[in-house]
């Protein structure tokens, strides 16, 4: 109702004692909005590119995912070796996206791959990224068509496919990706950030794996 | 939520004789507030983060009508619906309407404070919605029919097997008939109840940490992945937000959830953080089809440009509450209402009003740990302070309280007056006997003294008159 609209923007204003942003403070607030100003850098994730992949697999063990680092000719085979190291079924629901698709998953012969969205049944999922971030481990997901959300949710181990020159140092990087990928304006309708595999603390505040979200998390890092 | 924040007194007496929310409340001394210190250790910036996230929230408050316009505009241009509410009334009502416009019979939600403040669920169950608390430890008291006692732990004063007892009970006749003992067995026997609910659910409800004005996306943070599932999976998604959430960008964002993990949990990112924008997109495999906003505001806008708008920083980490030694000894039920802790004694009053909640920040020794904490660098003890003044100008206070304190006053704005009665008062309480250092009574004192020890005055007479004694004198660098 617009009523109500104008009665908490009004009375915003009247507390702020004045009317509607405008003149040079709306041009402030503006320019803000438009170029954002820098907090203050993180300087541990200020790195060389190789340095910013080694500590993005550090802090992401840290957070109770798996890393491993292997070459674009052996993502499918680290795939298939993870599953049977962990007695995990060599079954998947894998995103269908052109990146995937280029990697040679019929050389495992034994892994069976359905392309598509998450199902509650599924046990493992593989998917891509957007990004991650060294700083703190973290893997970004964008939606699409090539990336349902509901892979990074409702499989019990999540498998991340993640190109090396696709670590960034913060936060403030991913966002330049997504504005350089989307437009300043559009945004994917999902941008997940997964920091190690779900949890929850809210059983005597001892962090248990796999509340919700998956209990495992693995991440093959692609050698550039 | 019904508040009984005015019984507080005696909510506090249950409290420090209930023996399981005692031993509940020890762990707390140890868990969250350590690993936040931990945390803030491993990060030279973070006093630097700290103060750039109080400078984020104050721009935002001053041009909140701004970043509110923008927010929806962006909302809107990519088919999502912002709804304004003025009270909680019209929240719930907003929120009923578009349950009842696809039929929905359930709805997965996410942990929200705010949720709580306008009693949601109550209202969703009258009208015959069944609202599914997902959340584990909402979850939990939720089947205890309990509100939570702590903005981020909603089952902090449980224990384990409190929590085994109550899955016993309400997961026997879906075929869960064993005692569990692990947390581990615990955490998946919820999931399991939980996993088909979030299937069949037709409206998936969350909260917000932050609103971006910048790109028009909520920004949802948790640990479970719960938050995740109510925004993925049902058809319609609704964002419930109070207006103090709206900050500018993505950047502001950056800085804001820095501090945010460390000072709740002391992780250094929580599990999920994740940006919802607008509905499923063309091509989308999943995702809801509606997606809507509710802006809620409830009395926060006519805070704004007084004391305490300070107050409208907070980013709700509950670190004021993990290290506040009022809460951690009776924990955040005896608050009576949504928000426990320091910040819950600032908002509270000024959100049921003095006279309902007035005794909540008189709970303070104002040690002022939870200031030193706050990511946000929110006053809480100046603004607890300044309840405290508005509670004896409206006056609230027994008649006694307010007797003596007025004889207080007068005594200690005369100085010669004030030394004659405590050298007076110190001779008095030399003939009661100062042998042992303590007094296990006093005339006027029982008050103190039926549950401690008094501490005798050391001898040597008051401090003034030890001052002077000993030619005590200002001495300037």
């Amino acid at each position: 109702m617009s009523d109500d609209r104008a009665r908490i923007l009004n009375g915003i204003r009247r507390s702020l004692k004045r009317g509607a942003l405008d003149g040079t403070a709306r041009e402030a607030v503006e320019a803000r909005l438009a170029s954002p100003p820098a907090g203050p850098a993180v300087a541990r994730a200020r790195l060389p590119q190789a340095d910013k992949v080694a500590l993005f697999c550090q802090w992401a063990e840290a957070n109770n995912a798996t890393v491993a680092r292997v070459a674009a000719a052996d993502v499918p085979g680290e795939v298939a070796a993870f599953l049977a190291r962990n007695n995990l079924p060599a079954q998947a629901a894998m995103a269908p996206s052109a990146e995937l698709e280029g990697y040679d998953w019929a050389s495992q012969k034994m892994l069976g791959l359905r392309r598509g969205a998450g199902r509650g049944s599924d046990q493992v999922s593989i998917t891509g990224a957007f990004a991650g971030i060294a700083e703190t481990g973290t893997i970004v997901t964008a939606s699409g068509a090539d990336h349902p959300v509901t892979l990074n949710l409702l499989p019990d181990t999540h498998i991340v496919i993640l190109r090396e020159g696709d670590v960034v140092s913060g936060y403030e990087d991913v966002w330049a990706r997504l504005r350089q990928r989307y437009g300043k304006d559009r945004m994917p309708r999902t941008v997940n950030t997964l920091t190690g595999p779900s949890r929850t603390g809210d059983i005597e505040q001892a962090m248990e794996l796999g509340a919700h979200g998956p209990r495992r998390m693995h991440i093959v890092v692609v050698r550039a | 939520m019904h508040s009984t924040a005015h019984d507080f007194k005696d909510n506090v007496s249950e409290a420090l004789t209930d023996s399981n929310l005692q031993s509940s409340l020890a762990m707390l001394k140890v868990g969250f507030s350590e690993r936040r210190r931990q945390a803030a250790e491993r990060l030279p910036e973070f006093e630097a983060l700290r103060d750039a996230a109080r400078d984020i929230k104050n721009h935002a408050l001053a041009n909140l009508d701004f970043y509110l316009e923008e927010f929806e505009r962006k909302v809107t241009g990519l088919g999502g619906h912002v709804h304004w509410a003025p009270t909680a009334e019209d929240a719930r009502r907003i929120i009923a309407e578009l349950c009842q416009s696809v039929g929905a019979r359930t709805v997965a939600k996410s942990k929200s404070m705010v949720a709580e403040e306008i009693a949601l669920n109550e209202h969703l169950e009258k009208l015959g919605i069944a609202p599914i608390e997902t959340d584990l430890g909402e979850y939990i008291i939720q089947l205890r029919h309990e509100p939570p006692s702590h903005i981020i732990a909603p089952a902090v004063h449980l224990t384990k097997d409190q929590v085994a007892d109550t899955f016993l009970e309400h997961h026997s006749p879906l075929g869960f008939t064993k005692r569990l003992t692990e947390r581990n067995d615990l955490v998946a026997e919820a999931r399991y109840v939980l996993r088909q609910k979030f299937l069949d659910a037709d409206v998936g409800l969350t909260g917000a940490n932050f609103l971006v004005a910048e790109t028009g996306s909520s920004m949802l943070v948790t640990n479970e992945g719960n938050a995740d599932l109510s925004n993925t999976l049902p058809k319609m998604h609704i964002v419930l937000a109070s207006i103090e959430k709206v900050i500018p960008t993505l950047e502001d964002a950056a800085i804001l959830l820095r501090v945010l993990a460390r000072s709740a949990t002391g992780q250094e990112s929580s599990a999920y953080t994740t940006l919802n924008t607008g509905p499923k997109r063309e091509g989308d495999p999943d995702g809801p089809s509606a997606y809507h906003v509710v802006i809620l505001d409830n009395g926060r806008s006519a805070v704004l440009g007084t004391e305490m708008q300070d107050m409208l920083r907070c980013i709700r980490c509950g670190a004021c509450m993990n290290h506040c030694p009022v809460y951690g000894a009776i924990g955040g039920h005896a608050y009576g209402w949504v928000y426990p802790g320091p910040i819950g004694a600032v908002l509270t009053p000024q959100l049921l009003g003095v006279e309902e909640a007035g005794n909540l920040p008189n709970a303070s020794t104002f040690c002022g740990r939870c200031e030193s904490v706050c990511p946000v660098r929110i006053p809480l003890p100046g603004l607890m302070r300044h309840w405290r003044e508005r509670e004896f100008e409206k006056h609230l206070q027994p008649k006694a309280v307010r007797q003596g304190l007025a004889l207080w006053s007068f005594v200690a704005r005369r100085p010669k007056l004030y030394r004659r009665l405590t050298g007076l008062a110190n001779r008095m309480l030399a003939l009661f006997g100062r042998a042992d250092g303590r007094y296990r009574s006093l005339p006027l004192a029982s008050g103190w003294t039926r549950y401690r020890d008094f501490p005798a005055p050391p001898p040597g007479g008051t401090f003034h008159q030890q001052w002077a004694r000993h030619g005590g004198a200002r001495t300037r660098p």
